[in-house]
């Protein structure tokens, strides 16, 4: 595979336990004191929301679900908010995989906005349909600056997948 | 003949499709958000999550309360010792009526007696200190470190020095959440400590607490101070609450609008009361449709809400 469909650049294939070790880390970003900073990105969210673009055979909706209920607890929130949005998320990104593969980093990341904004947008909706308080338009930048964090999020996690440019002759891989 | 019975090598096997599984996951998520709203039944699996999570989020906070602790060390020795110059100054300014407490309590407790009044409930409790605050952004709830291995359970009240702070909602093995009492919808029966008037304040979630049902023309004036009541069988009463800042009286409505801030600091961190459940009270006279009273109609109000305030 490569970093991107018109790249000509060819990655190594992923390693399972790098995709479970980027989720934990994720979920661990998460649950840092960091969370409550204004504008601070849904780690998880950007995070499954770039391994279901890229490696939707693997990481999927079971995951999205188990991560969501991992959320919930831990936030306190209502059993089944989170799993609402990630499952929706994983399932829309493995579907947009095709295509969003073909664009640039930059393009990608105008792309993945209106999934993490919507990921947030029906968590919100979820709370205000039972009655909970409008959070503040504060809860909606957190989505954006995760955009922003597309492109880093991208070079990290591949990080692991890239050969080195110059290659040993002597040896085949 | 044997050959012909065998499935097909599972080349092209791939699960079920995605939008069956979509539509599978989507119906047990929505099932477990009603399940978990309105049933409450689903103690046990988020008990059970929640000892997973639990130790990997207080790990989490540990880089935060170390910034913490640096900074408290190296606040320095002068503002520690002008801080325990304060405390004792306080003590000994509070001494003449904690010294006589302890005998006014037993004459009160005495006089009780001969008025043949029911004494009056010890307040006891264990401190347990915030661990963090809940990250859910749609309510206002704090994690304690004490849990069900220090005997708390649901619905016992939480004070701080100054007021009270919140209910225990939802206990875990080795810690509870506390609901803020500026959560939206929170309610706390209350009494004004001027006029002796009843009633019940709500959280309206923005930090703010609101005295409902209040007819237009009532007592309250700006800087009033309500204690809690008592009357709802969960928290004791005589416990400030909060202070009135601002009413708004509209003709237009029957009801005026009464806002109030915590006095307790509901927002900060640090270490908390969690006070012991009340005895229960006694049971509620017989109801009967021919006799009812103002009297009446507001206590029913407030049995009402108890039991709000217990489910939330």
């Amino acid at each position: 595979m490569q970093p991107t469909f018109s790249s000509s650049r060819i990655l190594l294939p992923v390693r399972p336990w790098f995709i479970f070790f980027s989720l934990i880390a994720a979920t661990l970003l998460n649950f840092l004191p960091t969370a409550h900073w204004p504008g601070m990105p849904d780690w998880i969210a950007l995070v499954l929301c770039f391994w279901s673009v890229r490696e939707f055979r693997r990481v999927g909706m079971g995951w999205a679900f188990i991560l969501g209920l991992l959320m919930d607890v831990a936030d306190g929130s209502v059993l089944g908010q989170h799993c609402f949005a990630y499952v929706l998320l994983a399932y829309i990104s493995a579907n947009l995989s095709r295509r969003l593969l073909w664009f640039p980093l930059l393009q990608q990341a105008l792309q993945i906005m209106p999934l993490l904004l919507a990921t947030q947008l029906v968590q919100a909706l979820m709370r205000l349909a039972v009655g909970a308080d409008f959070p503040g338009w504060g809860y909606f930048v957190g989505p954006l600056i995760a955009t922003l964090l597309w492109i880093p999020a991208t070079f990290i996690l591949l990080l692991p997948q890239y050969r080195p440019v110059e290659q040993n002759p002597d040896r085949p891989i | 003949m044997a050959g012909i019975d065998h499935a097909p090598p599972p080349f092209f096997k791939r699960g079920p499709a995605p939008l069956a599984l979509l539509t599978f996951y989507i119906a047990i998520s929505l099932a477990l958000f009603i399940v978990d709203l309105r049933f409450r039944s689903l103690n046990l699996l988020r008990q059970s999550i929640a000892l997973l999570v639990d130790p990997v989020q207080r790990a989490a906070q540990t880089p935060g309360s170390l910034v913490d602790y640096a900074a408290s060390y190296l606040q320095g020795m002068q503002a520690l010792q002008q801080e325990s110059r304060e405390l004792k100054h306080a003590q000994l300014n509070t001494a003449p009526d904690l010294q006589r407490m302890l005998q006014l309590e037993t004459e009160n407790e005495r006089l009780r007696k001969l008025l043949a009044v029911k004494e009056r409930e010890k307040a006891g409790g264990q401190v347990a200190q915030i661990l963090y605050t809940a990250r859910d952004p749609f309510s206002r709830k704090v994690i304690v470190d004490k849990g069900q291995q220090s005997g708390i359970i649901a619905g016992q009240p939480a004070i701080d020095e100054a007021g009270v702070v919140g209910q225990v909602t939802r206990v875990f093995p080795f810690s509870a959440e506390i609901t803020l009492i500026t959560d939206k919808d929170q309610a706390v029966p209350v009494q004004i400590v001027r006029s002796g008037q009843r009633s019940v304040v709500f959280g309206l979630g923005n930090g703010q607490l609101e005295l409902r049902y209040m007819p237009a023309n009532a007592d309250v004036q700006v800087g009033d101070i309500l204690v809690t009541s008592g009357l709802d069988g969960v928290y004791l009463p005589g416990f400030p609450v909060a202070k009135v800042i601002n009413i708004e009286r509209d003709s237009a409505y029957s009801f005026a609008r009464i806002f109030c801030v915590p006095v307790a600091g509901v927002e900060n961190f640090g270490e908390i009361m969690v006070l012991d459940p009340r005895q229960p009270l006694p049971p509620a006279p017989p109801e009967s449709g021919s006799r009812e009273s103002g009297a009446g109609s507001d206590k029913a109000l407030l049995r009402q809400k108890k039991r709000a305030t217990r489910g939330n």
